[in-house]
């Protein structure tokens, strides 16, 4: 696979990701294969050596966070990349990079799940990237593309906000959008370079040594550094929160949907519009954090939102916390998206309820 | 003459953190004076462990980043991928490195990393009350093995050395301990070998330090280092695995 700069290609949403991190300039890149992802690491393996970058095939998915910890602890741009129960494995790592302030990137690509559940795409791990595995109070930035364009799009922008904020942030993708191919542009990296000089490790010189650490003895301290690390969480709901509206206006029931689930969520209630049924869309692109602000207006004006997800029902509790009032789940537990007929017949078994 | 001298990586505002009589104080200003000598401070990131052992950077004014528990290894890998040019060293209890941490240690030897990993054995976890670790000795009675360490419950314990000293990417693996002043002075020279080989890019340097934990084993420092003589050497015997400079 040829690094792709400057043309339009069909591709695999894998491998816009690999080349898109490349091309956002990932300096490190440290994984273990698992499907539905492999290709990223498959694709970084060999650009990486070519490019005279860093490459590590870790021995498992705890070695390959704790790697990027150490090449992000000294303000380079280093990510991983993995899928759903190997994710898992990398809570540990992130309840610490986020305590440590650090800019890790972490692309996880759900399969079906628990346990080693199977290949088939799935959204089961919104509450793994939302509200974290890993212990104590904090918060990953995580960016849901819906497109394999946007998977390129949005990796660029992974790799900027977990520096501009150095907070750790996931790309969260599913088995589908990994696997399919479809057009994708490369632009150049669009966002400003980040000055990092004020805290990078790169050895005490004629300065004081610098502790990138999360032990914390004293409950005082601790108390302090939480509340600071929680006016950063609300710097980036109020800086960074992305999301797309489609036909919202006017509309009585809005889907809210993430991800490849929402490409059938566009479809359907483009036909429920033809039948006369004012349904709109609302897609948060960043799941935290969630546009709940935005929710919330919406609900004040009397709509009515269904939460379209590949699960048994997980962002449709930030849903509800946004819009104070019960809200519809259509879902399906794991594969492939369900198909705009089946989400438009339980639209109109909704709208037959009233 | 000068006779003493606080070595220069040491914080202005150190903070002795160690329980009276434990050997991690001498290890921490061995690996003090080393960077002092071969003028590493500058060129140095440091990793910092879980256990007794993460307070090194309360000592060492270097910069210095704490891995999870296990994870100093993969960290440093990190790091010294990151930054080639850089001098970089973790400093671990037997815990650390070779229980839940073996496999990111010996996965790093195993890659030859260009990285020197300091090992404390002191055959209990120290930090958490003196449990049973990997390196507890047949018999030894720790919080966890009231009746003694036996192999039908616990197992045996591991010679961490022996198996750094059998991977391919190890440039040097010695164990020493610090029992004696003699003993100190070889042990200086080891951590000083293990550095070197990382300055020379020759792949991955360890030094397993025997050490005492007065506190957990309920002896004076004394009678400690006499079981350090007694009862660990016959078991983990020091000297040097493997030097690859010849």
């Amino acid at each position: 696979m040829e690094l792709v700069t400057d043309k339009k290609i069909l591709t695999k949403g894998n491998y816009a990701i690999a080349n898109a991190a490349v091309m956002a300039g990932c300096e490190c890149y440290f994984g273990y294969p698992i499907t539905p992802q492999s290709e990223i690491g498959e694709f970084m393996s060999g650009k990486m050596q070519e490019l005279k970058r860093a490459y590590v095939s870790a021995e498992s998915e705890l070695a390959a966070i704790n790697m990027v910890i150490g090449a992000c602890s000294t303000g380079k741009k280093a990510m991983t990349s993995s899928s759903s129960c190997a994710v898992a494995l990398m809570q540990e790592g992130l309840s610490y990079a986020a305590s440590d302030e650090l800019p890790v990137v972490l692309v996880s690509v759900m399969r079906g799940g628990p346990g080693l559940g199977n290949i088939y795409p799935s959204q089961g791990d919104y509450f793994q990237a939302t509200k974290g595995g890993g212990d104590g109070d904090y918060k990953l930035i995580v960016l849901a593309p819906s497109t394999v364009q946007e998977c390129a799009d949005l990796t660029y922008k992974a790799f900027y906000l977990a520096h501009k904020y150095k907070n750790p942030t996931v790309l969260l993708a599913d088995g589908m959008l990994g696997q399919m191919m479809e057009p994708v542009v490369f632009k150049d990296y669009p966002y400003p370079k980040v000055d990092n000089s004020s805290w990078a490790l790169d050895g005490a010189n004629n300065r004081d040594g610098r502790i990138i650490r999360s032990y914390a003895p004293s409950a005082h301290n601790q108390c302090e550094f939480l509340q600071k690390l929680h006016q950063k969480y609300k710097l980036i709901e109020e800086n960074e929160t992305e999301w797309e509206e489609i036909g919202t206006d006017d509309a009585d029931v809005i889907l809210v949907s993430f991800g490849s689930t929402a490409r059938n969520a566009k479809i359907a209630a483009k036909m429920c519009r033809e039948k006369g049924l004012k349904v709109g869309v609302l897609r948060p692109i960043t799941l935290f954090p969630f546009p709940s602000k935005r929710l919330s207006e919406l609900s004040k004006q009397g709509k009515k939102f269904i939460s379209v997800e590949v699960n048994m029902g997980q962002m449709i509790n930030d849903v509800k916390l946004a819009v104070k009032d019960d809200v519809k789940l259509i879902n399906k537990p794991v594969g492939i998206p369900p198909a705009p007929v089946e989400i438009v017949k339980q639209i109109e078994e909704y709208y037959a309820s009233f | 003459m000068q006779v003493f001298k606080i070595p220069e990586v040491f914080r202005e505002d150190m903070k002795y953190t160690f329980c009276p009589g434990c050997d991690h104080g001498v290890a921490v200003r061995l690996v003090a004076e080393v960077l002092d000598e071969l003028g590493l401070k500058e060129d140095t990131i440091a990793v910092a462990s879980v256990g007794c052992s993460v307070t090194i950077y309360d000592f060492l004014n270097l910069d210095t980043i704490e891995a999870p528990h296990g994870r100093a290894l993969a960290v440093a890998t990190g790091v010294k991928r990151a930054k080639p040019d850089k001098f970089v060293f973790t400093y671990q209890g037997d815990g650390d490195f070779a229980s839940i941490g073996l496999a990111e240690s010996m996965h790093s030897a195993l890659r030859g990393e260009n990285l020197t990993a300091i090992c404390i054995n002191n055959t209990t976890y120290g930090m958490t009350g003196g449990q049973l670790g990997p390196t507890t000795l047949m018999g030894q009675v720790t919080t966890t093995s009231p009746m003694g360490r036996n192999a039908e419950y616990y197992g045996y314990p591991i010679k961490i050395t022996e198996h750094v000293a059998l991977c391919d990417g190890t440039a040097y693996a010695a164990r020493v301990s610090l029992d004696t002043v003699a003993n100190i002075k070889k042990a200086k020279e080891a951590i000083k070998s293990a550095f070197d080989v990382q300055l020379k890019g020759l792949g991955f340097g360890f030094v397993e330090i025997l050490s005492t934990c007065p506190t957990n084993w309920r002896m004076t420092p004394e009678k400690a280092h006499e079981r350090v003589r007694n009862e660990m050497m016959p078991v983990f015997k020091p000297g040097v695995y493997k030097d690859i400079r010849g």
